[in-house]
């Protein structure tokens, strides 16, 4: 384990030692500050509005954040010929790959722990009230989502050779899943075999990561998911991190490294 | 004497991404036998299969067959690679790290009690001579100062074999001297070296024994002076044993 940590560091380092980071997070504050400034037909429930907008962006930033981070992790050691040294070490391709994922679900944390805690002085500078156990649920799910899509992004990366092309396929493929993967059972009954058994396939073999997606929760503050349900999704995400990471670690093993 | 690092019909071979293109064979039965304390020169001409026999002792590349061992467990393992160092050719570590976090990582890679890991990173910097440049990220440094905090980071675990990838490769004299001089002082500890180089002059002062090698067969091995034979350098003895002419 102390390798996989030792690698998991190197990566949280990176994040917090790049722009990229601060650049999207003062971008979210500055907009959420603008219109939080402004009072908009008088009407005090806007602050859902505003709650709204801003975790739309944190969900937009967290997602850029996770795929570009993760996308230039493993390509960035190959071109920069760090990957030699490192492998030279007693270190096995299977820490190196765990340790990456590790450090980039953990750097998204940290990410979106800053974020919410942005959000939560926002919203509760007009509501005057701090439901923490709904924004833990909230956070807790969307980190385990971004778990799902940094793991995707580290397979993607051993597979395509670009982190650009990368990155792109890996935001084409989450952005996809969140906007129509609930629909896809509904639009295979509409066609006919084989298209049918093939859009259904797909329908149970992605990962709905559009489940992890509670913003309502805390918009309206409805009650909190029961604890069972809650505990589930996150069983599920780990369950696909699992076998995307499994997969990152066979393309890997099977790699020259030359 | 047992051999801290071996070879035994070692071949490898890259498939090519062309269809019509045939198989190409980097290495064609090598057998190599390096001993404990020896300085070890590599040489060959460029895609002559040294950094591929580097590569396979590394568990960068799989063999096509034959055998290959550090300290006669097989390289394939991850533990025959904890009592190596290696410095690779040109390569640029983390930019955001420092030198001393950057050898702090791969201390605890080793496994490096935090003192231990503390009380070697202060030598090693001193060696390398880049104390002064210790809390400066690596994005400031200059090609000779990465060369040898890479020097560095591949003595972090006190190894007893160094395998060198042309570690003077873009320096300048003064940074050829430098690390010709470790090299020595590294012999003179004890430690097994093995590297590639291109810089002959350099290999007949620090080298015991020499390999030459040409388009994956190895072609001459021996001390310098064994090599040299009946040449005026060891050079000259190089060009001739690759088949180079002068006219």
């Amino acid at each position: 384990m102390k390798n996989i940590f030792a690698v998991a560091g190197v990566v949280i380092k990176e994040l917090y030692r790049r722009k990229d980071f601060y650049v999207l997070f003062i971008v979210t504050i500055l907009i959420c500050l603008m219109m939080a400034s402004v009072n908009i037909f008088n009407d005090a429930k806007i602050v859902r509005y505003l709650k709204e907008i801003c975790l739309l962006l944190v969900w937009i930033s967290s997602i850029v954040i996770a795929v570009t981070t993760t996308a230039r992790q493993i390509p960035a050691e190959r071109e920069n010929r760090t990957l030699l040294p490192l492998l030279a070490k007693p270190l096995t391709r299977a820490q190196l790959i765990a340790g990456k994922f590790l450090g980039c679900w953990l750097a998204c944390g940290l990410a979106l722990l800053c974020f919410y805690i942005f959000f939560g002085a926002l919203a509760a500078s007009r509501e005057h009230q701090w439901p923490l156990l709904n924004y833990f649920q909230a956070a807790m799910l969307h980190w385990f989502m971004l778990g799902i899509v940094v793991a995707l992004t580290l397979l993607g990366s051993l597979v395509f050779a670009a982190p650009s092309s990368n990155s792109t396929i890996c935001f084409i493929v989450v952005g996809g899943i969140l906007f129509v993967g609930r629909h896809l059972d509904q639009v295979a009954l509409t066609l006919l075999e084989p298209t049918r058994t093939i859009v259904y396939s797909i329908y149970f073999a992605i990962p709905h990561l559009e489940l992890f997606d509670v913003r309502d929760l805390v918009i309206h503050n409805w009650p909190l998911i029961p604890w069972l349900y809650f505990s589930l999704a996150l069983l599920y995400a780990l369950g696909y991190m699992a076998v995307f990471l499994a997969g990152a670690c066979l393309v890997f093993r099977r790699k020259a490294v030359n | 004497m047992t051999a801290i690092l071996k070879t035994e019909k070692l071949r490898v071979e890259y498939r090519s991404r062309e269809m019509r293109q045939k198989t190409k064979v980097a290495l064609c039965g090598l057998d190599l036998e390096v001993h404990p304390g020896e300085v070890f020169g590599f040489l060959g001409p460029n895609g002559a299969g040294k950094t591929t026999t580097m590569n396979v002792l590394l568990g960068f590349v799989p063999p096509t067959s034959g055998n290959a061992s550090l300290f006669g467990i097989d390289v394939r393992q991850p533990i025959a690679r904890q009592r190596i160092g290696y410095l690779p050719e040109l390569t640029y570590y983390y930019k955001f790290l420092t030198a001393e976090e950057l050898l702090r990582f791969y201390a605890k890679i080793f496994g490096l009690a935090r003192a231990e890991a503390d009380r070697r990173i202060d030598e090693l910097l001193k060696l390398v001579e880049l104390e002064h440049a210790r809390k400066r990220p690596i994005k400031s440094y200059s090609k000779g100062m990465q060369q040898r905090v890479g020097l560095a980071q591949s003595l972090i675990n006190n190894p007893d074999l160094l395998v060198l990838d042309e570690p003077t490769s873009g320096l300048d004299p003064l940074g050829r001297m430098k690390v010709r001089e470790i090299i020595q002082r590294l012999k003179k500890e004890g430690k097994t070296v093995f590297f590639s180089s291109h810089e002959l002059g350099e290999v007949e002062t620090v080298c015991d024994r020499v390999a030459i090698i040409h388009q994956g067969e190895l072609k001459a091995i021996g001390s310098v002076n064994e090599i040299t034979g009946r040449h005026a350098s060891l050079e000259k003895a190089f060009l001739e044993i690759i088949g180079f002419t002068t006219p």
